[in-house]
């Protein structure tokens, strides 16, 4: 059969649809995008009426695929590292309800923070929620992975995590389809109060969890994405996990690594093969892509001088890694490379020329003038570009939602004027609730919801309240007369700054709505269709 | 064989069809693959990259080692300089010569091209230039996989194959202006190449 060639997020997400999947649940985020994305144009995927719709956020996705679980479905909800935060509460619960038809949660992490706010690491949500996760080095592993990830899950009745991080992500190569699984048929769970987490009832749930560990530590030892490789030099033992095992084997000809290897893509961490490599091996490299869990189980509180990686300097602490990296740490020589000539400047992204942002962005500054700056508190998307010169418009950028929860808060302790710049999709995914608040404590803010009708960050995705969005701030109770909607574009300028200034003007919550498309959904659009 | 290569230039300049034509091409030749891809924040003009690796073995890395690319391929001369920690010893750098200014403080062109010219493998090719001339100002990145191919060690007809796979539902027109794009950037580099 011919290879298909796929980025990780494919490869997971084909994988998944070819073990049975019933659902695709999820919030954009970079590097995650792809995997819905994917279910939502393959034809398969649509003519088995598989679900595949954006959902509003992180947390809602989960649950919702927590709800197909519970019908007995294979599911899979799909997230960046920080939309696991959002969603943070109904995993860690899902631990103890588990799964009824098998659940993947599937989160890519962004070492190095190329698109993102930090660089958290979401093994550690693994091992928090003592749920077994898979991290896939190559894309055939990420293809592979949802076959096993869904039977461990309805073996244990456990939620499993996949983690990837951007690289794989984003990079393509071939891979080999295996047999299609048919999906479930529809079942309730067979124990009807498995959904229940009445205290009784989760104190139960939760000594069960904590009984299945050393199973869950069996099925990794028995893995067949935990390899032990072994080698003639026992000097050095080195333990890979995900990506770190490519960038180790790429750094000896043809693979030919004299070192005992330990390559992990299943967690819990194998328990036997560690036993193995920590008693031959003098030291032990440990070689992780993002940040040092495995490390840090192995040194203890107390450390071991045997240990090497990220904790004792011989791999930088932050950022992803890379073969030079992994290079240094074998003490392998540098190959000869040139340094980046002097005279090549930064390029930092920007709003796109005729971004109506920007027209928003100079009505805004204008209005704000006479305050000086530090009123603005903005949130993600492209609009957090307004932050670079020569708009300096906003002031913070913290996680989605925060621009209006912040400016409630700024606005009760006295800041005259609180601002709230947020997108359309931003609003949609938590901006509601704090305007809520704001309605519910009267408190002094303006809110900008910059509705451009798309997500556009992330790569052009549905807005989940476009033409919604008067009627939400409506429902929520914000008052008609000042939900006003303007046209961001040079010539309304003067009119534009006017109805800011009356809106900071009026002592209570307003919302101005500046509505212009993003300048590539047409072209967007066009190519959908 | 093995042919390790960095795409660079500015969100939205087409690097990512050149890399599926030379993907294309390579797979259809038996090779291996894998391509690294910037997706994300910087699509918003900021400097965007990717890594093709192409082999007859396996390949573990997605990304290319500093010191390790056989080609840099740019669609933007500023952009081909800043990857030139990974060009190895004897790789080749090509480049178009046509800046895209979207900077305050964008450097000197002069300067830009002594640095470009001080390279000793390098093509420099006014691909915009090129492409405008044929009434095709879009096929500026053609004429870089034209340029390229010399270098490649894939079959030419393998590349014009992924020209007619990639760009076939755009229609005969479109095929037939990108072939002769890349074909006018072949003949250029045989002809400069240093
Ligand atoms: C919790 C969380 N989920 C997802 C993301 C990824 N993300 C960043 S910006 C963005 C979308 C922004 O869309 P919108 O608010 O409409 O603004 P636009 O980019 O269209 O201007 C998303 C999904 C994130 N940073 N955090
Ligand atoms: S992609 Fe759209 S919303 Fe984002 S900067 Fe460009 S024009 Fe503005």
């Amino acid at each position: 059969m011919k290879k298909l060639m796929l980025l990780g997020d494919e490869a997971i997400a084909q994988g998944a649809l070819d073990a049975g999947l019933s659902g695709a649940y999820g919030y954009p985020g970079t590097p995650s995008t792809e995997i819905v994305e994917y279910v939502q144009r393959n034809r398969e995927a649509i003519e088995r009426n598989v679900h595949l719709t954006w959902s509003a956020n992180e947390k809602t996705a989960m649950e919702e695929a927590l709800g197909m679980s519970y019908a007995g479905k294979r599911v899979i909800v799909t997230m960046k590292h920080v939309g696991l935060n959002v969603a943070a509460d109904p995993y860690m619960n899902s631990a103890l309800t588990g799964a009824n038809g098998g659940v993947i949660v599937a989160v890519a992490d962004d070492p190095s923070m190329h698109s993102s706010q930090n660089e958290q690491d979401s093994r550690y949500y693994a091992k928090f929620a003592l749920m077994p996760a898979l991290e896939p080095s190559n894309q055939q592993e990420a293809y592979e992975m949802p076959f096993l990830a869904y039977e461990i899950s309805e073996k244990y009745h456990l939620p499993v995590m996949m983690r990837l991080t951007t690289r794989l992500a984003h990079s393509r190569a071939g891979i080999k389809r295996r047999k299609v699984l048919k999906e479930n048929e529809l079942h309730k769970p067979e124990n009807p109060n498995q959904f229940m987490l009445l205290p009784a009832f989760a104190r139960k749930k939760y000594k069960h969890l904590l009984s299945i560990q050393e199973d869950l530590i069996r099925e990794s030892e028995n893995s067949p994405f935990n390899k032990y490789i072994d080698g003639e030099d026992k000097s050095l033992g080195i333990i890979a996990c995900g990506l770190g095992f490519n960038y180790l084997m790429e750094n000896f000809e043809a693979g030919k690594c004299p070192y005992p290897i330990l390559k992990i893509g299943q967690y819990p961490l194998p328990r036997k093969q560690i036993e193995k490599i920590m008693s031959e091996c003098e030291n032990i490299l440990v070689v992780e892509e993002g940040m040092p869990l495995a490390e840090e189980m192995l040194n203890g509180f107390l450390g071991n001088t045997k240990i090497k990686g990220r904790l004792d300097g011989t791999i930088p602490r932050d950022g992803e890694l890379n073969p030079q990296i992994v290079r240094k740490a074998l003490n392998l020589p540098e190959l000869p490379s040139q340094a980046i000539p002097d005279i090549v400047a930064g390029r930092p992204p920007a709003l796109c020329v005729g971004c109506p942002h920007i027209d928003t962005y100079k009505a805004l500054n204008e209005a704000l003038k006479p305050y000086g700056k530090g009123h603005v508190f903005s949130d993600i998307g492209c609009y957090t570009l307004g932050f670079l010169p020569p708009y300096k418009a906003i002031d913070t950028c913290v996680d989605m939602g925060a621009s209006v929860s912040m400016a409630v808060g700024a606005a009760d302790a006295g800041l005259f004027p609180a601002v709230a710049a947020i997108g359309d999709s931003t609003f949609g995914h938590s901006g509601m609730t704090p305007l809520l608040d704001a309605v519910l404590s009267k408190s002094n803010i303006v809110v900008i919801i910059m509705d451009n009708d798309i997500t556009a960050m992330t790569g052009m995705q549905d807005s989940q309240v476009t033409g919604r969005i008067e009627d939400i701030c409506t429902g929520v109770g914000v008052e008609k007369e000042h939900i006003r909607v303007i046209n961001p574009l040079s010539r309304h300028h003067e009119e534009n700054v006017k109805i800011i200034e009356e809106e900071l003007n009026y002592n209570g919550v307003s919302v101005i709505i500046p509505r212009r498309p993003c300048i590539h959904v047409y072209a967007k659009r066009k190519r959908k269709n | 064989m093995k042919k390790d290569i960095i795409l660079a230039g500015v969100g939205g300049q087409g690097i990512l069809s050149i890399a599926a034509i030379i993907g294309y091409a390579a797979v259809e030749n038996g090779l291996n693959l894998k391509q690294a891809e910037v997706h994300g924040m910087s699509q918003r003009g900021g400097d965007v990259q990717s890594h093709l690796r192409i082999s007859d073995r396996e390949i573990y890395s997605d990304l290319i080692p500093q010191g390790g690319a056989d080609l840099i391929i740019s669609v933007e001369p500023m952009e081909a300089l800043r990857y030139m920690p990974y060009l190895s010893q004897n790789g080749w750098f090509i480049t178009n010569t046509t800046p895209f200014v979207n900077i305050p403080n964008y450097p000197d062109t002069e300067k830009l091209m002594n640095e470009v010219n001080s390279i000793p493998n390098h093509v420099a090719i006014n691909a915009d230039q090129i492409a405008k001339d044929m009434g095709a100002n879009r096929s500026m990145n053609m004429v870089m996989l034209g340029a390229a191919s010399v270098f490649l060690d894939i079959p030419y007809k393998k590349l014009e194959d992924g020209i007619k796979f990639v760009f076939g539902r755009k229609g005969d027109e479109v095929v037939k202006a990108n072939l002769k794009a890349m074909k006018a950037g072949k003949d250029f580099a045989e002809e400069n190449k240093a």
